[in-house]
């Protein structure tokens, strides 16, 4: 009998099997894909879902550039090149180029840290194909600028200060006040 | 077709001492030329789409949608990249026996065509040994397929040829067994005698006449899955083993030939089981009107067929390959004597009741009533049990 018992189990067992795997997969027909359509068929740009702090492409807001060369030195691979001349009449700070070879660039964000204003800053945007290495230089100087003087109050030129708030808040999002690492990260857990 | 062929003459088109016969065998040729090129070959492109969009659901990805509204045209672009593909031959291989294969194989998908009943009248050739012309010209794949391993000159093509033709043959047994049952209840072997002797009701079907035919058409069903190597039993292109299997050293057209083939079987196995068990073309006499029964028996017949497509589709996202001997054995210790305990089962049913049991019909009904309930029971467990929403919407 053990025989005969085995052959009807097995076939028993075979089909009520098949039975339970068809429900699974007819659950899983009726279900909405996970599949994100990614460059042309979603809800919000990928860009757009971003945080602030980011590290994408960089730009530099030549509005509050001091012109102080704090990027071009912390950078550790020279991918930023900044000419600055005196203007012997004014004595200002003149800014005549700004380059960013983005082809080079490895997206540490040392250039960001020391930035006084927060010009100089990541993008949420990371598409940066393009056919030739020469187009991916950026250069964000067209014509000779003046640099941007900080004040001693709060910056009242209406057209500055929405700019200038925003480098600053870049700034305080990357400080970690005294040094210390954020209370989150300290505690390990057991 | 007599009509047809004087009127042909008569009108001079084929000059004016045309014999009745020439013209009669070119209006066959072109005939069954438009019934390939505007039927099976499309069917055999749009499944392959209609496969993967499918696959891609029960997988919760999308699948081609780009070509052609909801990737609808993904067949045509496949086609025309594989005609541009090279035709390569390689040359230690048999270049004559390289060539023929996939035409074989493609032979051996367009011969059934001619005895496929889509409705009371819509159909090349009504043969009276139908079924067996059917299940011996599907049979010519063997040929196809073994003539490539063999020629290919290569050891993945060869095993794959191998295992290919050791499981048609062996799986032909089970499939001719399970057509047994239906042709001693019937006494016919044609395809419209056949769907004839059963009704529109489902409770008329073959497939609840009994309980021995049930079990054969589900024994038929799966049999014909391994001939037409599908994937539960798609050793034969075992894709981690053998690369793939008899196909390996094909390109271009060829190679899409194997394919169209293996999709357009499946329109033919969902034909052998809708003709055998599912009543075939029978729909309830609504209207006087020929050409309107006509149209929708035909529809009737491709629902049913085209359902039982879909259900392979799901079988082969859902079940695992298995291996060479759980595929002997499944069909030489399961199969075969089940099959032939079917057989016999319905001599002695048919013995008994010559004129069939009107009410286990129902009653069979019933229970497959019973059975589907409790499977959707079982689907909603599953789509519970995950707390996702629910999505029926196929455009996406």
């Amino acid at each position: 009998m053990g025989a005969v018992s085995e052959y009807v189990g097995n076939i028993k067992e075979a089909v009520s099997s098949i039975f339970e795997g068809m429900a699974v997969t007819a659950s899983h027909f009726m279900r909405k894909p996970y599949t994100v359509q990614y460059p042309d068929r979603m809800p919000v740009r990928v860009q757009d879902t971003l945080p602030f702090r980011y590290r994408g492409i960089l730009e530099v807001d030549l509005e509050i550039c001091t012109g102080c060369l704090a990027c071009e030195r912390a950078c550790p691979i020279d991918c930023i090149v900044i000419v600055v001349d005196k203007d012997p009449q004014t004595r200002q700070m003149l800014l005549s180029q700004f380059d960013i070879d983005i082809a080079k660039c490895m997206y540490c964000g040392l250039c960001s840290e020391p930035c006084p204003t927060g010009s100089i800053h990541h993008t949420t945007e990371f598409e940066g194909a393009d056919y030739s290495l020469e187009s991916l230089i950026r250069r964000f100087v067209k014509d000779p600028v003046m640099a941007y003087k900080p004040k001693k109050g709060p910056e009242t030129d209406t057209a500055i200060a929405p700019i200038l708030n925003r480098g600053m808040a870049y700034l305080d999002q990357w400080a970690q006040p005294g040094g210390e690492k954020p209370a989150a990260e300290e505690e390990e857990p057991a | 077709m007599e009509t047809l062929v004087q009127n042909l003459i008569a009108s001079g088109a084929f000059g004016r001492n045309a014999s009745p016969d020439m013209v009669a065998t070119i209006v066959v040729f072109v005939m069954s030329a438009v019934v390939f090129l505007g039927v099976a070959f499309p069917f055999a492109g749009i499944v392959s789409w209609a496969e993967r969009r499918v696959w891609a659901r029960i997988q919760s990805r999308v699948g081609p949608n780009r070509v052609g509204p909801q990737g609808f045209l993904q067949w045509l672009a496949d086609g025309v990249k594989h005609v541009c593909k090279e035709d390569i031959i390689p040359d230690e291989s048999d270049a004559p026996l390289f060539k023929m294969a996939p035409y074989l194989v493609m032979l051996a998908f367009t011969l059934p065509w001619a005895v496929m009943p889509f409705s009371s009248s819509l159909i090349l050739a009504d043969l009276n040994v139908g079924i067996l012309y059917m299940t011996s010209v599907t049979a010519l794949t063997v040929v196809g397929v073994l003539m490539a391993g063999w020629a290919s000159n290569d050891k993945w093509s060869l095993i794959g040829g191998i295992r290919s033709a050791a499981q048609i043959v062996s799986y032909e047994i089970p499939a001719g067994l399970s057509i047994f049952p239906v042709v001693l209840m019937t006494g016919t072997l044609s395809m419209q005698g056949i769907i004839r002797a059963q009704g529109w009701a489902p409770q008329h079907w073959f497939l609840f006449a009994n309980p021995f035919t049930f079990v054969a058409a589900n024994i038929l069903y799966i049999s014909a899955l391994a001939e037409g190597n599908r994937t539960p039993f798609d050793l034969p292109e075992a894709e981690s083993e053998l690369v793939a299997g008899f196909a390996t050293e094909y390109s271009g057209m060829r190679y899409l030939f194997f394919f169209m083939a293996e999709w357009g079987n499946l329109f033919i196995i969902g034909a052998i089981i809708a003709t055998l068990f599912l009543g075939g073309w029978q729909f309830p006499h609504v209207t006087k009107n020929v050409v309107a029964m006509n149209i929708l028996e035909a529809v009737t017949f491709n629902v049913k067929v085209l359902i039982l497509v879909f259900v392979s589709m799901w079988i082969r996202a859902t079940l695992p390959r298995v291996r060479i001997d759980q595929l002997m054995t499944l069909c030489w210790k399961y199969f075969v004597p089940i099959s032939f305990v079917d057989m016999i089962g319905t001599a002695v049913w048919v013995a008994i009741w010559p004129d069939g049991n009107a009410a286990m019909g129902y009653i069979m009904f019933a229970g497959a009533l019973a059975l589907a309930a409790v499977f959707i029971q079982r689907v909603i467990y599953y789509l519970r049990r995950s707390r996702m929403e629910v999505y029926f919407n196929p455009t996406i």
